[in-house]
């Protein structure tokens, strides 16, 4: 078997591993209070580091700096103004592509 | 309990703005990883590990020439934001171990996000609904790519790579109104600014997830 191969098929079964551990640990119960108000911050904690690696991690780790910033800062403009969803992505997808454009 | 969740179909239309950039990037894959895999490695690979950021993490190692362990892990410490992510979401499962333990396969980064009701935990109609659409664009992006390429070999040029970021701060403006979801907010962010030049992206986005742990203060 290829090095290909070996990766994608150890891949493949550790992230399904990962992503079965809480399903299979956690049983159906009903979640206490505090666990309900832990989850309740889980989204707006991962969004806020999604944001952050999405505008500048690089693709190979670290933190790199680009055009993505430009796009996601036109977002937050957006976002402010209320704007529609639709609009709100278009817009961070036409600035990063125009600050490209320019600067390549 | 289950009349509670959302039906499937609520969570496709949550999930339609994404599925251009999904399409997209899903052929920019394929693109750039057909010279380093052979053209049905990387349709195989997004079908059966079906997570982006780690297959571009493993596919930048393999290109490099760092062999498969190196690859591996590199793909496994990205993915271990799911851990978290997992145990967060299983209140929310239902049925036997492994319906549960298939359904756990739906996590992924935007579903999550979009599956989640704030105090009530996560919709699991919401979460498998948002996952399908997008399974489906990725792996067809990926096929297109690895098969022919296209003029969005590089979707970059069209700042298609600025969407996610755009669409999570979007769902978070949406999250964060409440005081201590800000708070959260703001320093998970920062959390993994600080820590992102030193510990694989997965962990730093782990890193992150502790600050909601203030949540077990509250009465």
């Amino acid at each position: 078997m290829s090095e290909v191969w070996i990766t994608i098929g150890v891949l493949c079964v550790g992230t399904v591993a990962i992503k079965s551990a809480g399903p299979l640990m956690v049983g159906g119960r009903v979640p206490s209070d505090r666990t309900l108000a832990v989850l309740s911050l889980v989204a707006p904690a991962l969004l806020a580091a999604l944001v952050v690696y999405e505008t500048v991690g690089g693709r190979a780790g670290g933190v790199e700096i680009d055009e993505r910033l430009a796009g996601v800062g036109a977002a937050a403009a957006c976002l402010a103004a209320k704007l529609p969803l639709g609009v709100v992505v278009i817009a961070a997808a036409a600035v990063t592509a125009l600050a490209r454009a320019l600067t390549g | 309990m289950q009349d509670e969740d959302s039906d499937l179909r609520a969570g496709v239309r949550a999930a339609l703005p994404l599925l251009f950039p999904t399409l997209a990037v899903g052929i920019s894959f394929g693109v750039l990883a057909e010279p380093v895999m052979g053209s049905v490695a990387p349709i195989v690979m997004s079908v059966i590990v079906f997570a982006g950021s780690a297959q571009f993490a493993a596919l930048s190692v393999l290109a490099a020439g760092g062999g498969a362990p190196a690859a591996i892990t590199a793909g496994l410490l990205m993915n271990t934001r799911f851990l978290p992510m997992g145990f967060a979401v299983a209140p929310a499962l239902r049925g036997g171990p492994l319906k549960r333990a298939a359904q756990g396969q739906a996590v992924i980064d935007t579903s999550l996000a979009l599956a989640s009701r704030g105090e009530r935990g996560f919709d699991r109609g919401l979460l498998v609904g948002a996952t399908i659409p997008q399974a489906a664009c990725w792996i067809s992006g990926t096929a297109i790519g690895a098969l022919g390429g296209s003029v969005l070999s590089e979707p970059e040029r069209f700042g298609i790579d600025a969407i996610f970021p755009a669409f999570f701060l979007a769902l978070l403006v949406k999250e964060a109104r409440r005081g201590l979801a800000l708070g959260v907010a703001l320093a998970g962010g920062l959390v993994t600014l600080a820590l992102l030049p030193f510990l694989p992206p997965g962990l730093a986005v782990i890193a992150a997830f502790l600050t909601a742990l203030v949540g077990l203060r509250r009465p």
